[in-house]
């Protein structure tokens, strides 16, 4: 078997050997489901409220701001559809969240919400300002995520929280691509609602949670039990929860060495990407970015493409092209940076992890230059 | 490798798509052909251009060559048509005229169905070019 270099850790991360072990009581000598009286059900019920407790602590909130449900997903979307159920008005997010978000944001249109959807910064950084000059006095929530999925930008919370909360609105975080690198204390940050999933950081898929501020009202999406407060009824996953917890212990432990690490190997990758192949942009500010991500837009080629002859040589990264979704449109976060279609078309993501050295790196820059090259001569298009 | 084997392209998709024939590097010189086609644009993600050469007493596709900016099923299908033009003695015009996305996609063995709108531009290439070369005739 040829050997594979994984390089998409912002889509999803293999699971930490640490989490499944802790993880693996809970499916079936730990069964019990947690809101029955017996044994059974006590120790399953006491493993999640200590890892509600640990994640909690790991946030600087109180167990009871901290609801477990299925991914980030859905976490966004308790954060939007729950502060509208609860309230009506205007609602401002940006034009590069997460379809999680933006979609959700979408549907509250329909249902007769006003959104602003503010325009970023071609370095992919939203500005404050902005943000001020949008809120109105109808304005109820600012959902903006702390970094973005696909070019790693990281956005000023803090600044941008301070302004919102001066005009008494509440502030949403999808914090999924931040939760393995960056401080999530919700007090420093000063945010309301905050989105982190388990996939993202080396935990189970399928499990997230959203923070709520106490205090801070919101309306319940799915309706059956009593089950985290009747905030997200369903019997717990709790192998999962117990997966979180330690995957975001682990994640939260190591974010400075890690970052660190991760920081010199993507500036040594995007040095070499920039000078060994010519026409090749960075998408995105080179600082204010995680120090996993890069993503650059290769001309003359098509994302596809590339990513398929990559896979081919045992590289697995992404695209923001639009052959890989359904809508026939090239990647929303690159256009919202104000590029040309064929910087949409011709991007690609990198996304570092742990297991990722320098040697894989190398190894990257011996195979696609000569692809680019290949394709390129095959172009219609002249880079 | 388990993720090659589960792609959802067809081998004769990867055929066409590693090793695409009849492309030619650099854009021909003038006169070098009898008529050229190009389709597609920036916003949709694939730009193509076809140059043809004929036979002008048999209407014969003499040589057809391609260059193609997009996706995988982009190039696979236009290097399959370019084969299926030339293969033999060459198809007529009108032969190669009556050439169907579906015919296309049936030599591939198949392509996913959201690539089939967007990707197929071999057969519009070709036409055309077909249609530069008979109004430079007249």
């Amino acid at each position: 078997m040829k050997k594979r270099i994984y390089l998409d850790h912002a889509a999803t991360t293999y699971l930490d050997p640490r989490v499944k072990k802790a993880m693996e009581p809970f499916w079936i000598k730990e069964f019990g489901n947690p809101s029955s009286l017996y044994q059974e059900a006590r120790t399953a019920k006491k493993a999640i409220e200590t890892a509600r407790s640990k994640i909690a602590g790991l946030i600087n909130a109180l167990p009871e701001e901290i609801i477990f449900i299925a991914g980030g997903t859905e976490s966004d979307n308790l954060a939007i559809f729950g502060i509208a159920g609860a309230r009506k008005g205007h609602i401002i997010t940006t034009k590069f969240e997460h379809h999680a978000v933006l979609n959700a944001c979408k549907e509250l249109e329909k249902r007769g919400f006003k959104v602003t959807y503010l325009e970023v910064g071609k370095n992919g950084i939203v500005n404050p300002a902005d943000v001020k000059k949008a809120l109105t006095d109808e304005t109820i929530l600012v959902s903006i995520m702390f970094a973005n999925n696909e070019i790693g930008t990281v956005q000023p919370i803090a600044e941008i929280s301070k302004i919102v909360h001066k005009k008494n609105v509440l502030f949403h975080t999808d914090a999924c691509q931040a939760a393995g690198y960056l401080d999530l204390d919700v007090k420093k940050l000063g945010v309301d609602l905050m989105t982190v999933n388990g996939s993202k950081i080396y935990g189970p898929k399928g499990i997230g949670f959203l923070y709520v501020r106490k205090g801070v009202k919101i309306q319940p999406i799915l309706y059956g039990g009593e089950q985290e407060r009747k905030m997200r009824p369903g019997t717990e996953n709790v192998p999962a929860i117990i997966g979180l917890a330690k995957a975001f212990e682990l994640a939260q432990k190591d974010k400075k060495k890690e970052s660190k690490r991760l920081t010199i190997l993507r500036d040594y990758f995007i040095k070499r990407l920039l000078n060994e192949i010519p026409k090749t942009f960075l998408n995105g500010d080179t600082v204010q970015r995680l120090p996993n991500n890069i993503n650059v837009s290769i001309l003359g080629v098509e994302g596809e493409s590339v990513v398929l002859y990559l896979d081919e040589a045992g590289i697995a990264c992404s695209t923001g092209s639009a052959c890989t979704s359904a809508s026939l449109e090239p990647s929303h976060v690159i256009m919202a940076l104000g590029k040309p279609y064929e910087y949409g078309h011709g991007s690609l993501r990198f996304t570092l992890g742990r297991r990722n050295t320098k040697k894989d790196i190398d190894y990257v820059m011996k195979v696609l230059p000569p692809i680019i090259k290949k394709l390129r001569s095959i172009s219609a298009v002249k880079a | 490798m388990a993720d090659v084997d589960n792609w959802y392209y067809s081998d004769k998709v990867k055929d066409h798509f590693f090793h695409p024939k009849n492309f030619i590097t650099e854009d021909p010189k003038q006169g070098e052909f009898d008529a050229m086609g190009e389709v597609g644009s920036f916003a949709c993600g694939d730009i193509m251009k076809m140059w043809l050469k004929i036979d002008p007493k048999t209407e014969k596709i003499k040589d057809l060559k391609w260059r193609t900016w997009g996706c995988a099923t982009a190039i696979a299908s236009t290097s399959v048509f370019s084969e299926m033009v030339t293969e033999g003695e060459g198809m007529t015009i009108d032969e190669a005229l009556k050439i169907t996305p579906q015919e296309i996609a049936w030599r591939l063995g198949g392509i996913p169905d959201r690539k089939f709108h967007c990707s197929v531009l071999a057969d519009q290439a070709f036409k055309k070019a077909v249609e530069n070369y008979r109004q430079r005739k007249i």
